[in-house]
């Protein structure tokens, strides 16, 4: 009995000292990236590499910042997330309101076709598009990255619908009697309900938009008007690559999402579970 | 005669979704039409199309590039992408396990998957550094002396894999939600009947999953067929330059959207890139529809729920 009480605390310890390998690899690259920041260029390279820097130096942060017009592309950034989360907000309740609590036809219809437009590879519509906003002059201005999230993100609204589909029916019909029109019932009466719903996609939307990079690649070639992504690929095209300025730039380019994540993490788990897709 | 009237629920579902509609018909079908149109025409970023018939697709099958970059894409689909699936169980596993730390689990190993892929993607560059990158230098601790990563043709696609071992966070939650939902009293009953660790995981928690994992396996499939992002990243760094257009060492990681996006936005052959697209499209149809027959199996499978 003794031994098989010892032998079970044993494969306990053994698990945690894994699981702590484990995690220590996969916090690594964090750890990587932060320390680095922290180094002088010749710490960075000088062999053996230590994890730690041998002096502590915190001018990274201020050069790098400089060495790049960070807060100007933090700023166009920003704006563009900004927008982003605007159209998305206003437009995923209402169109998954009309498929969620709407009984009308199309719902089925348009359910089905988002479903369908998720499967579109992005490489395939790209050029066309790109030729429709090139014909209206619209390249390099921010209108390509923003206009899309007015219509709606397939895998948002499939999140929402399900969402107010959980919302008692008997709700509404309690409203329409007392005489609310059908933009009354959504405005006062789902989007109300659905806040957690709106949270994770504001998360979501930020997130995407923030990170964005493909569509920053394809549209905006001013340097001027880049966004933080394609400012941090400047720090690579350099010929020697100073890698202590990229890591404090990436610090700093990573840190509001991580912020988010953390007040959040909740939203964003729950967001991925339940749906079972990818974002 | 009989008035077409239009229901107000009708009318209003219409309005309601109407955005999207509009989004569907100008950002989604009209690009998907005119990509197709565009596959038989030539042009670049100032021309118009000019149609040249079957010319892209004729010049597709005879580019040792174009057949490099589908080889490549390929081996992350149905070699990295099974591994990776793997990973992601076994993390969920892991995070289902009932200890102390199993939040903490969960976050540590859906985090990267959290933060933007370009600075990711940056920061595992710099592990990757044979000389001075983290990873060959805690390698030499064991004598190991690792190789040279992003630079050596041969092990560039496995760099990726372990980048991509890393970010598999998405695929370890869904896991993650279907272990939870496996009911503890089949585990309880298969004690009782004496069945080891390994018996329980092949014989409850595999079953209990696996129209997850098969759902998911074809959907990483698809997004397998659009990574891009990263290798773009490693490229462009690696060869110094953004206006050329590098598939990394011997074109190892020349992936099929990097091959695209080259002839689209650097040698502007956008007919020649529609072409591709197209080809790329019917492939994710083709994964599309098996998707939907398997899940619809295995949910039948798992008693039609």
């Amino acid at each position: 009995m003794n031994i098989y009480k010892t032998k079970k605390e044993v494969s306990k310890l053994m698990f945690y000292i894994l699981f702590a390998c484990l995690a220590i690899v996969f916090l690594s690259p964090f750890i990587v990236m932060l320390t680095t920041s922290f180094k002088t260029l010749d710490d960075a390279f000088t062999v053996p590499v230590k994890i730690l820097p041998r002096d502590w130096i915190f001018t990274n942060y201020g050069d790098a910042v400089e060495r790049i017009p960070y807060w100007r592309y933090m700023g166009n950034t920003a704006y563009i997330t900004l927008f982003s989360l605007i159209g998305e907000l206003i437009v995923v309740p209402l169109v998954a309101y009309s498929l969620a609590k709407i009984k009308w036809k199309g719902a089925a219809i348009i359910s089905g076709l988002i479903m369908a437009t998720m499967m579109i590879p992005y490489t395939v519509t790209m050029i066309p598009l790109y030729r429709t906003w090139h014909a209206l002059g619209l390249t390099g201005s921010y209108v390509p990255l923003i206009a899309p999230h007015f219509a709606g993100h397939a895998f948002y609204i499939i999140i929402m619908r399900q969402f107010m589909k959980g919302i008692p029916n008997s709700l509404f019909e309690a409203a329409k009697i007392d005489g609310a029109n059908e933009f009354q019932r959504f405005m006062y009466l789902g989007i109300p309900m659905c806040k957690p719903a709106l949270t994770t996609i504001a998360i979501y939307t930020f997130n995407a938009a923030w990170s964005d990079y493909l569509a920053p690649l394809i549209y905006i070639s001013n340097k001027d008007r880049m966004t933080l992504s394609l400012g941090l690929q400047q720090f690579l095209n350099e010929y020697t690559v100073d890698w202590t300025l990229l890591m404090a730039a990436a610090v700093i380019f990573v840190l509001p999402v991580l912020v988010l994540f953390f007040i959040f993490q909740r939203n964003f788990v729950e967001g991925v579970a339940t749906s079972g897709l990818k974002a | 005669m009989k008035k077409l009237r239009i229901s107000r629920d009708g009318r209003n579902g219409f309005l309601f979704a109407l955005p999207w509609i509009i989004g569907f018909l100008l950002l989604s079908l009209y690009p998907l039409i005119m990509s197709l149109y565009y596959s038989f025409t030539e042009f670049n970023f100032i021309s118009n199309p000019e149609w040249v018939g079957l010319d892209n697709y004729k010049d597709l099958f005879g580019d040792r590039r174009f057949y490099k970059s589908l080889s490549n894409t390929c081996f992350y689909a149905f070699v990295a992408t099974p591994i990776l699936l793997v990973v992601a169980l076994l993390l969920a596993l892991i995070a289902n396990k009932k200890f102390k730390l199993k939040g903490v689990a969960r976050t540590v190993f859906f985090l990267p998957s959290v933060i933007p892929m370009v600075a990711a993607t940056m920061v595992w560059i710099w592990m990757f550094d044979p000389t001075y990158g983290y990873i060959n230098n805690f390698l030499s601790l064991f004598g190991i002396e690792g190789p040279a990563w992003l630079i050596n043709p041969k092990t560039t696609k496995w760099a990726l894999v372990l980048m991509g071992s890393w970010c598999t966070g998405t695929t370890m939650l869904v896991c993650l939600a279907a272990l939870q939902d496996v009911p503890n009293s089949y585990y309880e009953s298969a004690d009782l009947d004496g069945a080891n660790a390994f018996q329980k995981f092949i014989h409850i928690t595999i079953p209990s999953v696996a129209h997850v994992l098969v759902y998911q396996a074809i959907l990483n499939l698809i997004n397998a067929f659009q990574y891009f992002t990263q290798v773009y990243v490693i490229t462009t760094a690696s060869g110094g330059n953004t206006s050329g257009a590098s598939g990394g060492p011997e074109n190892s990681i020349l992936m099929y959207p990097l091959y695209l996006f080259h002839n689209a936005f650097v040698y502007q052959k956008m007919g020649k890139a529609s072409a591709m697209a197209w080809i790329l499209m019917v492939i994710v149809g083709l994964l599309t529809i098996v998707m939907v027959k398997l899940s619809k199996k295995a949910t039948s499978n798992a008693g039609g729920e």
